[in-house]
């Protein structure tokens, strides 16, 4: 198997197109700055994160005794409660009670969870039709693309690319690429699916262990119409999603959409306790590995994550180069930092297509570390043998150089003499990276050690 | 009060003269201040790519010759950030650590906190703008971070302030990151390179004549796009700006 | 089943846990609006909703005055009589595809962000809040709250298994960023205190 290019390779890609680039980088940094409006706006905005992150640090501990609260809870209210230990297992049950209810079509709205566990490829693959319903979701899947954004799917296309798309797909006027009027196109055609769905899927935003209800925050209306349509409502939750509390619930709700996309509160947030009239509801508890990052002491707080998109909205890296650079489900800090947890060999770019520059941790709602995340999953990365072996050895010299000053100090007097008549043509040569886009320092005659030294010496 | 001159790896080798500025600046407010000679590098680019054991090695030799210090002072926020912030996986429960960890400051959070001066010579006719350098920034809390609804505040305005005739120009993106990074730099070149020109981009079209910061490597970095692009704008480290006059 | 069930708790378990954190009281000291209502209509207009203080007329009377080529009207709400189909006798909810306007109760309004708070006591189908064109949400004029912290010592699901926030009408900035005001839900919501 030939290696995946990693970030490094695929941001270069991204990046030649510049204009391309910049257009992307705005279109996020928008979104940013509509989030800083909407925080700003209220007053005790950082003391709901300090719950926030109590009330997750405080669940995340306990979570076997919520998780079966929850279960036991949702049971009570005529929910059917199943639970997957793994991608493999979720899609074998979301099929067999599909099967069993020979449902032929679904729609399904905004889930990263069953993107995680690659759902709608296994129930095509027998025989189930999935349509996402979600714009974004279902432009992307026209397009046989993986979304690139955990909120904006797709956040990557311009209006001309969706046009283009719908053109194809639904018939769209040719070369119209007003975003209302492909809307209500969509609109026609999504209404179509859902009057004619067997079943519908949604994710979980939160699953309340008290009340064993699971809430669905959305905008467009799609998961709600699509759960209340069908009589079959399934909805896969990952084991972190639980809140102990109806009342938690004050603090998310008025963190969760703020830092998203900037605006007070979905304009749907709903609470399902039990299915519609004569209905069935299913709710599908995942692990994946989520247990498995519990045990890790500074990794654990990765599963405070809402999925709000903040800290991928905020990210100078996402923005210069896109969802499809990080080749994982997730993009951004929570999914390079998730990714590496999950396979730090096959994501181990991630942690490091990052500058360290903390922006993520500080938009973060739940107040996640992800950037103390990320330095610290370049340990999993190097303990695990996965550096690249030139890169390591280099750091490994240079490690026992700069345990000799006077090592040091004369490799420094060597450059110093050495760089300044170099020519060009060498100095810049392919190797040096740096030198790419950019000039080289100049090189000082002395260093600061041999300056220091002479002033001593006058004295 | 006895001071331990921390000056970086790089900076000791490429910035003499910011280095001898940082020191002479605090001389002038009749610090007593030491540089141990045996100093080489606090261990970062080790840290920040992961390499852990190599990190150790280095925090130990740094404990060892800097712990006797009633303070130790950096020009770097970046390097300051990794002995507050990082050193406690290598050196927690050491003799020495916790003094170090709680007493070495980056410069102008070293003025700004505990020498509190209320006058500098320096003379700095100039617009200048200021680079949030990431780690100085969101780590050592120099200044208010946009992604934060808390009160406005810059140690670094306030002791830049000092310096007579400086215009602060403000830049559009207040804190967004340059794309230094370290060994990031050159490991995600092609995007490195694009923040960095992005960064020049937004100071140059404030109208600033000169960018500023606590931390050299940032200022290198965006130093390294100017000449390349020759753009009309220059780089100068803070202790340059401060210690005008002396 | 039960096996992965028991697989998944008993690992969780064997992650000894690290904090000692009890639950927060979430019950804190929040914004309080002098004019809650100037503050729900402003959050409510700026998602492309309106609020309406309903004076001098019925309730039927504004949907006449307000809305054009209505061909088929529900209604959970017993103060209207304009209705044209009974929602509680429709036995496939499919059926209320046409429904051009839903006026539904809504328990209470929430000023920091101009949401409503209605459930499934008084609505035989959950699916009118979502398939009708427009929605028309009839709540009380003293049932207005400052923020969501009040808003949920108000929400309970003993008599009544679901229950929604909705804030104006449904909407999609998916495509390159552009907010479109109506997506799949209503493309219309009205918020009417009476």
């Amino acid at each position: 198997m030939s290696a995946k290019p990693g970030h490094p390779e695929l941001a270069a890609e991204f990046i030649k197109d510049t204009e391309r680039m910049h257009w992307h980088d705005k279109a996020l940094w928008f979104v940013r700055e509509k989030r800083d409006l909407a925080s700003q706006s209220v007053d005790e905005w950082e003391e709901l994160r300090s719950l926030a992150n109590q009330i997750k640090t405080h669940t995340i501990d306990k979570l076997d005794f919520y998780l079966e609260q929850f279960a036991q809870n949702a049971k009570q209210n005529g929910i059917h409660v199943h639970w997957a230990k793994d991608a493999e297992e979720h899609n074998k049950i979301v099929h067999t009670i599909l099967k069993s209810k020979s449902v032929k079509k679904l729609v399904k709205s905004k889930s990263m969870l069953t993107e995680e566990c690659h759902l709608n490829p296994y129930l095509e693959d027998r025989g189930i039709e999935v349509v996402d319903t979600d714009l974004g979701e279902r432009i992307v899947q026209l397009r046989k693309e993986p979304p690139s954004h955990i909120v904006l799917p797709a956040i990557h296309l311009k209006k001309e690319d969706v046009g283009k798309t719908f053109e194809k797909f639904l018939e769209t006027e040719k070369d119209n690429c007003d975003p209302t009027y492909l809307t209500r196109e969509a609109r026609k055609h999504l209404r179509e699916k859902f009057l004619a769905a067997d079943a519908s899927m949604t994710g979980v935003n939160f699953g309340i262990a008290e009340t064993g209800g699971v809430v669905v925050c959305t905008n467009e209306g799609n998961a709600d119409l699509g759960a209340s349509l069908p009589k079959l409502h399934m909805a896969s939750m990952g084991i972190e999603k639980i809140v102990p509390r109806l009342e938690d619930l004050s603090v998310f709700t008025r963190l969760l959409a703020r830092s998203a996309t900037g605006q007070p509160i979905t304009s749907y947030t709903s609470h399902y306790h039990a299915p519609v009239e004569d209905g069935e509801m299913h709710i599908v508890i995942v692990d994946n590995g989520r247990s498995d990052i519990l045990a890790t002491e500074d990794f654990k707080r990765s599963l405070h994550c809402i999925r709000c998109g903040a800290c991928i909205n905020t990210c100078p890296v996402y923005r210069r180069t896109g969802g499809y650079s990080y080749g994982y489900t997730i993009p951004g800090p929570i999914g390079s930092t998730l990714g590496t947890s999950n396979d730090p060999k096959r994501n181990k770019t991630l942690s490091f297509a990052c500058s360290l520059c903390a922006s993520c941790s500080n938009v973060c709602p739940i107040m996640i570390d992800l950037d103390e995340q990320l330095y610290k999953h370049r340990q999993t990365v190097v303990n695990a043998g996965y550096l690249d072996k030139t890169k390591h050895n280099i750091l490994k010299m240079a490690t026992w150089v700069l345990k000799y000053p006077a090592l040091l100090a004369f490799g420094g007097k060597m450059a110093r003499i050495f760089v300044p008549i170099m020519p060009r043509s060498i100095l810049y040569s392919k190797i040096n990276a740096w030198g790419k886009k950019r000039e080289l320092p100049p090189f000082p005659k002395n260093s600061f050690k041999e300056l220091y030294k002479k002033r001593g010496e006058k004295k | 009060m006895k001071i331990g001159l921390f000056i970086p790896c790089f900076m000791n080798e490429l910035y003499p003269d910011a280095s001898m500025d940082t020191l002479k600046i605090l001389e002038s407010l009749g610090l007593d201040v030491e540089y141990p000679m045996d100093q080489t590098c606090c261990g970062q680019p080790m840290a920040n790519t992961g390499c852990a054991h190599e990190a150790d090695q280095l925090a130990h030799r740094f404990l060892k010759i800097f712990k006797n210090y009633d303070y130790i002072v950096a020009p770097s926020g970046s390097c300051v950030a990794m002995v507050r912030d990082n050193y406690a996986q290598f050196l927690e429960g050491e003799e020495g650590f916790e003094h170090l960890r709680s007493h070495t400051y980056e410069l102008v959070e070293f003025l700004h906190d505990i020498i509190k001066p209320t006058s500098l010579k320096a003379k700095f006719p100039h617009k200048v703008s200021i680079h949030n350098s990431c780690h100085g920034h969101r780590k050592l809390n120099m200044a208010s971070m946009s992604e934060r609804n808390l009160p406005k505040f810059s140690k670094i305005k306030d002791i830049l302030s000092l310096v007579e005739g400086i215009e602060f120009v403000e830049i559009t993106r207040d804190d967004e990151c340059c794309g230094f990074g370290g060994t990031f730099c050159v490991t995600e070149e092609a995007l490195s390179a694009a923040m960095g020109l992005d960064r020049v981009n937004d100071h140059l079209n404030s109208g600033s004549q000169i960018i500023t910061g606590i931390d050299m490597s940032c200022l290198m970095h965006m130093q390294g796009v100017i000449d390349r692009e020759k753009f009309p704008i220059k780089t100068m480290y803070i202790s340059q700006i401060l210690a005008k006059g002396l | 089943m039960k096996n992965s069930r028991d697989n998944i708790l008993k690992n969780i378990r064997s992650n000894i846990p690290t904090s000692t954190i009890e639950l927060p009281n979430t019950d804190i000291k929040h914004m309080q609006y002098k004019d809650k209502n100037k503050k729900f209509a402003t959050s409510l207009t700026s998602v492309g909703g309106n609020a309406v203080w309903l004076e001098d007329q019925s309730i039927d009377d504004f949907i006449k005055n307000n809305y054009k080529d209505l061909k088929v009207i529900a209604s959970t709400c017993k103060d209207v009589t304009c209705n044209t189909l009974n929602q509680e006798d429709i036995t496939d909810q499919h059926e209320l595809k046409d429904v051009d306007l839903a006026v539904i109760n809504g328990h209470f309004g929430v000023a920091e962000n101009g949401a409503v708070w209605v459930n499934e006591e008084d609505i035989r189908h959950r699916a009118l809040y979502f398939i009708a064109r427009q929605l028309l949400i009839v709540v009380k004029k003293e049932n207005i709250v400052d923020t969501m912290h009040e808003a949920y010592k108000r929400v309970d699901f003993e008599k009544n298994g679901y229950g929604v926030f909705i804030s104006g009408p449904s909407k999609t900035a998916d495509i390159e960023q552009s907010l479109v005001i109506g997506a799949h839900g209503p493309t219309d919501a009205c918020v009417l205190f009476v």
